[in-house]
């Protein structure tokens, strides 16, 4: 099955042929506590504190929370407000390393996935830290706990990998299949299903030829080839096109039998598990022209973006953009002192001179971003209703349907901003709503 | 050369924007020349029939039209929108709808009513409710009748100076209707003198291979969809396909129709205009087939020989109503009943 819209944007995977190459140990990291969707956790060491790799930093505050993990061993130097990738500085920790890089004591193996309890694997799942590593950072544990009545039939897993550039969850595919496979098996047990499909684009047939060869012969896993068009990876799309299943506006996979999964948490999963390993690490693909050396590395969750970019040779005198993320939904940074985070997939940098300014002309109409839009939106519609402030009438232009996949933007010969147009928009179709229920 | 900088001041001057990051590279510019270079076929064949003259007035339309952008910006206290390109082609467009030996004046009238009442009064590109050359071709239709009518009747390449005056095959046939002569008393050109554009009419509405190979290219560049002008042709044709099968004496074969006066111009670089015509995929077919139904009735039972000007403009005034009534169903949205708009979420 094919979705409706889309686009193909050039695809510039550099990096897709370079293996995973692990950083270098550093003298500092920087672990923000809150790096996922939900309440940060309760930080539960002290300044001056010995830690050790793998030892929890934050303790879950409730239950969509995940704790973080120290990235080395070392002493807690500081805890204090840190630069941020959202923007705003948030209470990190910082660590210095003691080069040792010792595992912590308790960090051990919690058993074999096929034999625990679904509850003893969710309880693991979520003392790992582990989120939803495509960048929504949505804890895991939390998405494999569907409410009782959303009986789930189904288990997609997204290897899509539809934003250009990216190469991490390729690379995953590739060499770490086992793990995947594996990830996907210990998902379905905590689930409950016995339904499990795999999509990959078909520009990575060799990342599903690998999963293929290696998966368990007991795993009942159906591997799918999808076409290479972007937002393939797009949850609701990629239900669609491996099942045919629409999420209904407004709501989610699990309204439709599905929970969606990221090749990269599966395996995460399973080395939480089996090898008692806690998210310390993931892989990223630090990537684009202004980067000396484009590379899949092993990053350790609160690296620096500067030690990250030196460590690739540097950037270039004419670095415009770093974008956390690939260049159609990334989120951009403004400081080279933030650290990577769980959800970091890619570090991205742009030339100067390859940065698109969206200046927004007047929109001429011409259709193409009714064409692209996945969701069957009328972003030219949406976008004159924003500049002129006509935040009631938004509502029936179903603005909150818009995922924010950017490919009406992409394709807008007036450049308008209508990604950036739309997040304002939704926000003050909220409050018109707030108001109208205030007076109702 | 790539040179690696670690000053950390220099790189921390970082560009902040929201996603997304990249563009597919098209402008509005890059469309405008597009469809401008779509009309070069058409245009030259123009030239090459009507001569001096044609290009007097096109030069004079294209000049007009781009002076009148260039002042209205500059009255409205706006940035220059000359080099979009936009008002030139309003420019080639009007030209193609005026008779090739339009005095001066006509022309330079027609410009100024086209970029000023037809565009800049409403806000200029992307404001305007009605296609601007087509606004001002109707303007001068209605108001200087006689100069607007007045068709060179071309007698070949290089002669444009001493060329005679005459009817256009569809205003011959207006004519010996109303006289009550059947139309076997009419001398009409051949489906292939119609093709290669051997007849009267204004630059644009000889010609119609050039300017239909023009429109492919639009069709193949993705500038223009094939709903507007498959539906704008495919409508016409039946309705006057019926037509002369009812009364071949009183009424046109449908290829003649096709082949003569503004429909092609109209169905692939006019009724197109992105501005004033509808957004969606199932909204241009509606708007194609309403310009085609119109264009029928005005040419079989009108008072004007040629309706493909009035069926655009009047289907532009329903362009917001088409829009509105055609919208996708969104992805995830409930299935619906045809035509109901779907309400707020």
């Amino acid at each position: 099955m094919k979705f409706k819209g889309g686009i193909h944007p050039s695809y510039l995977k550099l990096t897709a042929g370079l293996p995973i190459e692990a950083m270098p140990l550093l003298e500092r990291y920087l672990v923000p506590i809150g790096q996922h969707i939900g309440a940060p956790g309760d930080v539960v060491v002290e300044k001056g504190q010995a830690v050790k790799r793998g030892e929890p930093l934050t303790r879950p505050a409730g239950f969509v929370s995940v704790p973080v993990h120290a990235p080395t061993s070392g002493t807690v130097k500081k805890i204090a407000d840190f630069p941020h990738p959202l923007g705003r500085p948030q209470l990190s920790i910082e660590l210095e390393a003691d080069g040792l890089d010792a595992w912590w004591e308790s960090a051990a193996p919690v058993g074999d996935w096929r034999t625990l309890a679904p509850a003893a694997l969710r309880d693991a799942i979520r003392d790992a830290g582990i989120v939803g590593l495509g960048g929504a950072t949505f804890p895991t544990h939390v998405k494999l706990s569907p409410p009782e009545d959303k009986p789930i039939d189904l288990l997609v897993v997204n290897g899509a990998e539809c934003e250009p550039y990216l190469t991490s969850d390729h690379r995953i595919m590739l060499e770490q299949a086992v793990d995947v496979c594996e990830g996907v098996g210990l998902m379905m047990r905590v689930l409950g299903v016995g339904r499990a499909m795999v999509g990959v684009e078909d520009n990575k047939p060799d990342a599903l030829e690998a999963l293929r060869r290696a998966c368990p012969p007991d795993l009942p896993l159906e591997f799918r080839l999808l076409e290479t068009k972007y937002p393939q990876g797009s949850e609701k799309h990629l239900i669609y096109a491996l099942c045919k299943r629409e999420v209904p506006a407004g709501g989610l996979p699990m309204d439709v039998g599905v929970v969606v999964q990221n090749v990269g948490t599966a395996a995460a999963c399973v080395q939480a598990v089996r090898d008692g390993r806690p998210m310390t690490e993931r892989v990223v693909t630090v990537t684009g022209s202004a980067v000396m050396e484009p590379r899949n590395l092993m990053v350790r969750i609160g690296t620096t973006l500067q030690d990250v970019l030196d460590h690739c040779g540097g950037v270039t005198g004419d670095l415009g953009k770093v974008i956390y993320g690939g260049p159609m939904m990334g989120m951009v940074q403004f400081d080279l002192e933030c650290p990577v985070l769980k959800g970091t997939s890619g570090i991205l940098c742009l030339k100067e001179s390859e940065v698109t300014q969206f200046e927004g002309r007047a929109c001429i109409r011409c259709g193409n971003c009714v064409d692209a839009c996945p969701m069957l939106l009328v972003p030219s519609r949406m976008g004159v209703l924003v500049e002129r402030s006509r935040w009631e009438d938004l509502g029936e232009a179903c603005v909150t349907d818009c995922i924010e996949c950017g490919s009406c933007a992409y394709v807008c010969p007036s450049r308008r901003p209508l990604v950036q147009y739309f997040k304002r928009g939704k926000l003050e179709w909220r409050a018109v709503q707030r108001r109208q229920d205030s007076h109702a | 050369m790539n040179t690696p900088v670690k000053d950390t001041v220099s790189v921390q001057n970082l560009i902040v924007s929201a996603s997304p990051h990249v563009h597919a590279g098209q402008d509005v510019r890059a469309v405008m020349r597009d469809v401008l270079l779509a009309l070069v076929p058409g245009v030259l064949v123009g030239l090459w029939f009507f001569g001096l003259p044609a290009l007097v007035v096109l030069l004079l339309s294209v000049g007009g039209c781009v002076a009148c952008e260039w002042a209205a910006c500059r009255l409205l206290g706006r940035r220059s929108t000359v080099g979009d390109l936009s008002a030139a082609l309003t420019g080639v467009l009007l030209a193609m709808n005026l008779p090739s030996g339009s005095p001066w004046w006509l022309v330079l009238v027609g410009a100024v009513v086209a970029i000023g009442l037809g565009k800049a009064i409403y806000g200029g590109l992307g404001m305007n409710p009605f296609n601007p050359a087509l606004v001002a071709r109707v303007f001068l239709l209605i108001s200087f009748p006689v100069q607007m009518t007045r068709w060179v009747v071309p007698r070949g390449p290089g002669t444009g100076f001493d060329a005679a005056t005459g009817a256009t095959p569809l205003g011959a046939v207006k004519e010996a209707i109303s006289l009550g002569r059947p139309l076997t008393a009419v001398d009409l050109p051949g489906a292939g003198d119609l093709l290669l554009g051997d007849m009267g009419g204004s630059l644009g509405e000889v010609g119609a291979a050039a300017l239909m190979l023009g429109g492919f290219y639009l069709l193949w560049r993705g500038i223009i969809r094939w709903q507007i002008p498959v539906g704008f042709i495919a409508s016409l044709v039946v309705v006057t396909g019926i037509a002369h099968a009812a009364a071949p004496d009183r009424y046109l074969h449908p290829l003649i129709h096709v082949l003569s006066g503004g429909l092609i111009l109209g169905a692939f670089f006019m009724a197109t205009d992105m501005v004033t015509s509808p957004v969606t995929r199932r909204g241009m077919l509606v708007f194609g087939v309403g310009c085609g139904l119109l264009t029928a009735v005005i040419r079989l039972w009108g008072g004007y020989p040629e309706g493909v000007s009035f069926a655009i403009l009047l289907m532009n005034a329903v362009t917001p109503l088409i829009d509105r009534y055609t919208r996708p169903r969104v992805f995830g949205a409930p299935r619906r009943v045809l035509f109901s708009v779907r309400r707020g979420s």
